[in-house]
């Protein structure tokens, strides 16, 4: 995928298909160890051992509208085309967490991209999950809350056109001024 | 003894209905995603979406999206329901159409009859 945040976007889906109410992506940016990291946790229903041990591979998806899952593999590509790689930890009946990390400076690293247009999208459901988002670049930070934007909105529903447009662009310029 | 908590209790159901009978009022659009949808170009169709509405200034209009609904070929798909009608799916939209969706089908209650997929 052309970029990370759309991959981001797919760990969301993931989570959010696993039944997650709460979401925590983390994104690190570090340039004196010329890495970039990523980590997605939720607390949906989890895998088996047996289970985490096959998400890698194309084959082992739980849809049920096509035989292959690409998510996960796609991620997997893309880590390893930047000198790095992609973990999943799961506890079955607790949640998971999917790691991946890659070299900043990579040539084949694709951007972040629109990632206030990839939580806009996580959160543009009839049952938004509680999502937070952590961003550091060089021990800068930005976080957002989505708990914290509905106590904001108060009666007025997260799903609101107008309410994911301005979050999409302030989540963007928020990350883009960091 | 009336407890707190049993008032919280009446509260959040009146919001709640509050929110449902706004809802039934709201024009509703859904796009289908997945990653074949996101692979597709849903996200791209949802952030035009977004912003033709910001720029007309439009509230009442409620955005979600449902994960792969499992036409693929057709995605990125989008639902528009308005009140008390029967639900429009269109198939194979991109930014451009999204936005002549919201320029015709929600401004104007105009259907775009070509891009129609549930005929
Ligand atoms: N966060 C998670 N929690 C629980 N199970 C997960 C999680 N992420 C992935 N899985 C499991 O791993 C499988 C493979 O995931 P992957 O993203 O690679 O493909 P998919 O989601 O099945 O299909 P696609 O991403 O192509 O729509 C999923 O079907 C699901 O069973
Ligand atoms: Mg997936």
């Amino acid at each position: 995928m052309e970029e990370l945040s759309l991959h981001i976007l797919d760990l969301i889906e993931n989570a959010l298909a696993a039944g997650a109410k709460s979401i925590e992506i983390c994104i690190n940016e570090d340039t004196g160890q010329d890495e970039l990291r990523l980590e997605v946790r939720d607390n949906g229903r989890g895998l088996t051992p047996e289970a985490s041990a096959g998400v890698m591979s194309p084959f082992y998806t739980s849809r049920t509208t096509r035989r292959v899952g690409l998510g996960l593999p796609l991620l997997k590509a893309t880590a390893e085309a930047c000198e790095g790689g992609i973990s999943l930890e799961s506890e079955a009946g607790r949640g998971t967490t999917v790691a991946a990390w890659m070299r900043l400076s990579s040539v084949d690293r694709p951007p972040l991209g629109d990632i206030g247009a990839s939580l806009a999208a996580a959160l543009a459901r009839q049952d938004p999950p509680k999502l937070v988002y952590r961003h550091y670049r060089d021990g800068r930070q930005f976080r957002f809350s989505s708990k914290e934007l509905e106590e904001e909105l108060g009666v007025i529903p997260l799903q609101e056109g107008l309410v994911l447009n301005w979050l999409r662009q302030y989540i963007n310029e928020q990350v883009n001024g960091l | 003894m009336k407890s707190l908590e049993e008032l919280r209790q009446i509260k959040e159901k009146a919001l709640e209905e509050i929110r449902l009978r706004e809802q039934e009022k709201k024009v509703q659009v859904i796009i289908g995603m997945g990653t074949c949808g996101i692979a597709a170009g849903a996200r791209e169709v949802m952030s035009a979406i977004l912003d033709e509405l910001g720029k007309r200034r439009l509230t009442n209009v409620a955005v979600t999206q449902t994960g792969c609904i499992g036409l693929c070929a057709q995605e990125p798909l989008v639902d528009v329901i308005f009140p008390g009608k029967p639900k429009v799916t269109y198939g194979k939209i991109d930014p451009f159409k999204a936005r002549q969706i919201v320029a015709q089908h929600i401004v104007n209650g105009i259907i775009i009859e070509e891009w129609v997929v549930n005929k």
